[in-house]
């Protein structure tokens, strides 16, 4: 066994050899996949548009991408855009604000977690787009409700994912840091608190995925404007290249916003964690 | 007058079935200033629980606990742990900054503990580790961070939950060998559990046996005359190995049989 061993050990460290191409390389074993797979979908995309449906009513990625230029330059793009990510944003911030101190606490104290318990375990499962019909009567179709809808679908998930990492902290971490003579308020701060990191972060991710798809529905049934609005408007007027430029924004957005989660996870939180 | 005294302890607990498990019963012992006590005993015997109510982790349900003549109320400062695994490691500090972690607690000015931080850290012979995050350093250099930073808080005892018991034979026997060298020096009092005669005899300079659980008890009390550097060839050290090994041999069979 331990010949093997030695081997791949010796292999793995040959690796990262200085050679002239080097950061190409590296760049294209990191990233290459990615490349390849978007640029395979826009291949298959252009491919089954132009010779599988060839219809108006699924326009190729060409056809597409031309409208979104025509749209950035025009500005619809830009403002339905930004009004979507506005709202997400605030409601996002706001919901991860009162979510993490709040997961914190029922995590930690078992009379706070027993109080608290029916609200989470009850509301968890009424899903956000129900709620679109009671925030329009209360808040109307401004920012309101879309906030609302944003911190209601963020809250909770950030909540039990903080809460799950609270339990999950190692009991030695903690004793350790009591027989160093820390207070409660020190263990709180300097070990629960950091320990808990990765999971705060998790249920953010969740959090935005979530947000994303209440934004459109939201949108779809009462807005002025944001991306929801704009795949509504090209339903109701048969413009069918508006429906994919906003769907397609929608996908690269969701993407960027999920990589930056995963990249910062990876790594700020990287070496946070409640077990190790 | 000892340091921490035992009197006639019991640690029962209760789980939800309602069958209750009493781990020690009627345990008493006295441990001296300066001294190594190890508790040795086999596996389930309820080493662990003892220290785990002198660290103040858990109370006594019967008996009582005295250190420097009062009673053990729950953790503190004055008795620093040393856990068996690594998980008690902030994982997301430097070496440095886990040993500076108590001193930072006591607000002691950042020059002060990073100096006296680095001074432990060279004792357990981490030098120029400082800067490495734990998940970077071996079994064995994470036991050292652990001791380094309960040796830089300076508590007036350290207890040592099988501290060890994890590592590779040689690190640990080469673990033991610098504990040793770093007691010489220091002269801290240590608690110190494990279920190895011969990490006992290399370190202790009493030895407890307990019986096998539950209710155990202190079986007997062996003193260790053996001073400076130990060598596991000696004579003297395989007169005490024996002699232990003599007092422990029924507890294992017992507590072997019982595990059935």
């Amino acid at each position: 066994m331990a010949t093997p061993t030695a081997t791949t050990a010796d292999a793995r460290r040959s690796v990262p050899a200085p050679r002239p191409h080097g950061a190409a390389r590296r760049f294209f074993s990191v990233y290459g996949g990615y490349v390849l797979g978007f640029v395979s979908l826009f291949v298959l995309w252009q491919l089954a548009s132009r010779y599988l449906v060839s219809s108006v009513l699924f326009p190729p990625p060409t056809v597409v991408f031309s409208k979104a230029l025509t749209l950035l330059r025009n500005g619809v793009l830009v403002e339905n855009l930004s009004a979507s990510m506005q709202r997400i944003l605030v409601g996002f911030v706001c919901g991860s604000l009162l979510g993490v101190p709040i997961g914190l606490a029922m995590g930690s104290f078992r009379p706070v977690r027993k109080l608290l318990e029916p609200y989470t375990e009850f509301l968890r499962f009424i899903p956000s787009v129900a709620m679109i019909t009671v925030a329009v009567i209360w808040f109307g179709i401004g920012e309101g409700a879309k906030i609302f809808l944003i911190i209601y679908t963020t809250i909770f998930i950030v909540i039990l994912n903080t809460a799950a990492g609270v339990s999950a902290i190692a009991p030695n971490k903690i004793r350790a840091a009591q027989s160093l003579g820390a207070t409660r308020t020190q263990i709180f701060f300097h070990v629960a608190l950091p320990a808990t990191v990765p999971y705060i972060l998790t249920g953010m991710r969740l959090a935005m995925a979530n947000s994303f798809t209440t934004i459109v529905a939201a949108e779809l049934i009462a807005a002025n404007n944001g991306l929801g609005k704009m795949l509504w408007d090209g339903r109701l007027f048969m413009l069918v290249d508006e429906i994919f430029v906003s769907l397609v924004t929608l996908g690269l957005l969701g993407f960027l916003v999920d990589r930056t989660f995963r990249w910062s996870i990876y790594t700020f939180a990287g070496k946070y964690s409640p077990t190790t | 007058m000892p340091l921490v005294s035992f009197h006639d302890v019991e640690k029962t607990y209760q789980s939800l079935q309602g069958v209750d498990y009493t781990a020690v019963e009627h345990f008493s012992i006295d441990i001296e200033v300066g001294e190594v006590l190890c508790l040795l005993g086999p596996s389930g015997c309820g080493k662990t629980t003892v220290l785990k109510l002198l660290a103040g982790f858990e109370a006594p349900t019967a008996g009582h606990i005295l250190m420097d003549g009062q009673p053990v109320t729950g953790a503190d400062r004055d008795r620093g742990v040393v856990f068996q695994g690594d998980d008690s490691l902030y994982g997301w500090l430097t070496a440095v900054e886990n040993v500076e972690f108590g001193l930072k607690m006591r607000h002691v000015p950042k020059l002060e503990r990073r100096e006296r931080a680095t001074r432990y850290l060279e004792l357990v012979g981490l030098k120029g580790q400082e800067r490495k995050y734990p998940a970077e350093l071996s079994g064995g250099m994470k036991q050292r961070i652990q001791i380094a930073r309960v040796l830089a808080n300076e508590p007036k005892m350290l207890l040592m939950d099988e501290p060890f018991a994890a590592l590779d034979a040689q690190t640990r026997s080469l673990m033991q060998e610098e504990l040793a060298n770093i007691w010489r020096t220091t002269r801290t009092t240590i608690l110190f559990i494990t279920h190895d005669i011969d990490e006992a005899v290399t370190l202790g300079t009493r030895i407890g046996v307990m019986r096998a659980g539950p209710r155990s008890e202190v079986k007997g009390v062996i003193d260790v005359a053996l001073n400076g550097a130990r060598s596991r060839t000696d004579d003297v050290f395989l007169q005490y190995y024996k002699q232990v090994h003599a007092m422990i041999r029924d507890e294992v069979a017992k507590s072997l049989a019982r595990a059935g």
